[in-house]
């Protein structure tokens, strides 16, 4: 249990059984008179914001929250099937869950699951992650400056921001937090 | 930490600056500096505020009740600077240990008081910044200006469109207080907010020609509340009421026990001479005087 007082930037709190993240804070006191906690919070499984200004001595549930360990197995559908690095137990997370990730999923790499109630809310993957350019146009010849950029595809259709030297058949890396270039790792 | 420490640096040295100009108002004006115990048995039971336990009592809340302990065997004027704890109390304005400026005057009312509070604001801006334009994150407020005085009742109609009155629990009045009141003080010079409802008298006491008042103000800058004082209650009687109403409403809220202050009671029962005190955030003034939004910004403690 959670009371008002525990409330921070940061802390994750369950409200009508779901799980929020407390993005903003604000204890506003009169020095004689009753505490008050603003918060803005961000719903974790929709993404909604809320402000909610909250009293002392009110109680919150903390959020089953969980982490496992998973490898990417294979695609299904709307679906991308883990596999448990110990169990080998099986779990499928939507589309929607990965978000941008889904761009970035490598058979067999290791990925951690937020998990709530057993329920994935979101996906990390490994930082950095490598994959094929499979069209850009080429880029003028001698041009080797790096801060000049040209648009580039990958094999799911995912658009890239890429160095003007990138060729089609380059494999790059990509950081998936930020899903922007990293490096060339092979030239064609 | 260490990177805060350093940060800090400027800001620290200017408040230094002002507890020292603080100590020598008072020292010109013939007050006594004190000390009184950072560790007692039994903090004033207040309904909201929590003290902190520790090994054979509490850390003060406040030194109210060992001040008032003197001034009941005569010291006439005294003042204290140090720190007050004060549990679950964090905030860009609230840290749970703060420095607390805390002095009683003998023979004076509460509106006396008020203007030496004034004084000694400029005073301190005099010499601390060079001027009594303060500047703070990004407005101007002007301390030579006439400071406004308004009644809780009179703001809460002007700046919420409350009447007070009809406001049913210390909750809701609290919560239009920080909400729509207390933004709309001491924009552009001081305002004194005078005259606060019976029911928030603390220990104050009432107005005699308006017993549903009590003679309490506070003094805010920039829509941050800077100080709190009182005419203080001298009437060891009512005075007993209002810690047991206090002590059943701390029961209620599930706030830690306090031993009733007996010592304080048996001084007040052989006679307090009639005073008033006032009890003024140091670190918020000095956030004011180094134009800082954060009470970490002027403290070493993070």
């Amino acid at each position: 249990m959670l009371s008002a007082s525990d409330l921070r930037k940061g802390l994750k709190v369950e409200i009508d059984g779901e799980p929020w993240l407390i993005t903003d804070f604000d204890f506003c006191k009169p020095g004689k008179g009753t505490a008050l906690y603003r918060c803005k919070m961000k719903n974790m499984i929709t993404g909604n914001t809320m402000d909610r200004t909250y009293r002392s001595g009110e109680k919150f549930e903390k959020p089953d929250l969980g982490e496992r360990d998973m490898y990417y197995s294979y695609p299904e559908g709307d679906f991308f099937v883990f596999s448990d690095a110990e169990t080998y137990e099986e779990m499928r997370v939507s589309k929607e869950v990965l978000g941008k990730n889904a761009y970035f999923m490598i058979e067999d790499s290791l990925c951690t699951i937020l998990l709530f109630n057993g329920l994935a809310l979101e996906v990390t993957l490994p930082i950095f992650i490598e994959k094929e350019i499979t069209a850009t146009e080429p880029g003028a010849r001698g041009d080797t400056a790096t801060n000049v950029t040209k648009p580039a595809m990958l094999d799911n259709g995912y658009e890239i921001q890429v160095p003007i030297f990138i060729n089609t058949g380059d494999i790059i890396k990509i950081d998936t937090r930020t899903g922007e270039y990293s490096e060339r790792v092979k030239k064609v | 930490m260490l990177g805060h420490l350093q940060n800090i640096k400027a800001r620290l040295r200017k408040r230094a600056g002002l507890i020292s100009v603080i100590r020598a108002y008072f020292d010109e004006r013939d007050f006594i500096e004190t000390e009184t115990p950072i560790v007692i048995k039994a903090p004033a039971p207040e309904e909201y505020i929590e003290g902190i336990p520790v090994e054979n009592g509490f850390l003060r809340t406040s030194p109210e009740l060992q001040m008032k302990e003197m001034l009941c065997v005569g010291y006439e004027k005294i003042y204290q600077i140090g720190a007050c704890f004060r549990k679950n109390e964090f905030g860009a304005r609230h840290c749970p240990e703060f420095t607390m400026l805390e002095w009683y005057e003998a023979k004076i009312d509460y509106l006396q008081l008020l203007e030496f509070t004034a004084g000694l604001l400029r005073f301190a801006a005099q010499k601390i910044i060079g001027s009594l334009q303060v500047e703070y994150q990004g407005q101007a407020i002007d301390l030579a200006l006439e400071p406004q005085i308004i009644t809780v009742r009179d703001a809460y109609k002007k700046y919420a469109g409350v009447d007070v009155a009809q406001i049913s629990t210390e909750e809701k009045f609290d919560e239009i207080m920080t909400s729509r009141v207390e933004p709309c003080l001491g924009i552009g010079k001081m305002t004194f907010l005078i005259d606060y409802p019976a029911n928030r008298a603390a220990l104050a006491r009432l107005k005699p020609d308006a017993p549903k008042l009590a003679e309490r103000w506070e003094l805010y800058l920039a829509g941050m509340e800077i100080a709190n004082a009182y005419g203080e209650l001298t009437d060891p009687v009512e005075q007993r009421k209002r810690f047991e109403k206090a002590q059943a409403a701390r029961t209620e809220n599930n706030f830690v026990p306090y031993p009733f202050p007996d010592d304080f009671f048996r001084a007040l029962e052989s006679g307090m001479q009639e005073c008033s005190g006032c009890a003024l955030g140091i670190d918020r003034l000095a956030m004011i005087f180094t134009d800082s939004a954060d009470i970490s910004e002027v403290r070493v403690v993070k």
